[in-house]
């Protein structure tokens, strides 16, 4: 029941969203979005680690875990991650990536 | 087709469909929309794993706490139905041939890969077991990474006080 489709599927399903997260992350101009496409990156690497934990170790828990942790970190940075967007939008009233070009105070 | 098969389909069909959205519509709040559906839809996927605990934080974290979290800033920082700026055509061109280059170079790989999926006594992935691997410092424990974490949470819950603070000395800049 749970072996009926191939880990191959899933891998790719994982592999489209990676890169189309890293398309995105070209072809965005706006900082809220980069953050998104990051986040659908970190989310295909979750799928995949949880998939290879099911189809090749079930009888551990290693990439259980280390999707959790990912999960965590991916929370930890978009917080902060906004709040210096938030930050940046206060100060110079854009968040486009190439107008925030100076690190001048 | 049985029910799992056709489940596994329609949650990939969604997760394709919107995560190719999420960076090509050009309003903001729209994007934001499909990343909340995309990772609804990587939930499911967990579910459909029997990985209930984490299908759980993915739907309480993710889709509860990170989306929130865009759609606020987006709020903050735009006017609602305001429109990205359009990108010029050799810009996309040179994106999605890149992200094409590197997806076609992986699916190649995996699909010739041959994967030794000769699949173990599965182990029982209930709150309990978590919880003991999670403070457990011996063999298949993660003590050390969980106590990192927690520090890193602490961390971000700082800086993120910090940095989105009002400056009192210099409020005539904002």
């Amino acid at each position: 029941m749970l072996y009926t489709i191939s880990i191959k599927y899933f891998l790719i399903l994982s592999t489209l969203m990676f890169f189309s997260g890293v398309a995105g992350f070209i072809i965005r101009k706006n900082l809220i979005t980069i953050l998104m496409s990051v986040e659908l990156m970190l989310n295909a690497v979750n799928i995949n680690f949880l998939v290879f934990n099911r189809y090749l170790y079930p009888d551990q828990l290693q990439g259980h875990f280390f999707s959790l942790f990912i999960v965590a970190i991916a929370a930890a940075e978009a917080s902060v991650a906004i709040a210096l967007i938030i930050n940046i939008y206060r100060r110079f009233n854009t968040i486009m990536v190439n107008k925030v070009d100076e690190m001048k105070y | 087709m049985n029910f799992h098969e056709t489940f596994f389909i329609l949650l990939a069909a969604i997760i394709m469909i919107f995560s190719v959205l999420v960076v090509t519509t050009d309003k903001i709040l729209r994007a934001a929309t499909y990343l909340l559906f995309v990772l609804l839809a990587t939930a499911g996927l967990y579910y459909w794993l029997q990985y209930e605990f984490m299908a759980a934080v993915q739907v309480a974290l993710y889709a509860g706490g990170i989306v929130v979290l865009i759609v606020f800033s987006v709020l903050l920082t735009h006017q609602i139905h305001h429109k990205l700026v359009s990108i010029t055509l050799t810009r996309k061109l040179l994106a999605f041939g890149i992200a094409g280059l590197g997806a076609l170079v992986s699916i190649v790989t995996i699909v010739n890969y041959d994967f030794n999926t000769a699949p173990a006594e599965a182990m029982k992935v209930d709150v309990r077991q978590i919880g003991l691997h999670l403070v457990n410092t011996g063999h298949n424990g993660f003590a050390l990474p969980f106590e990192v974490v927690s520090i890193l949470l602490l961390a971000a819950l700082i800086g993120a006080i910090t940095i989105a603070k009002k400056e009192e000395s210099n409020s005539d800049n904002i």
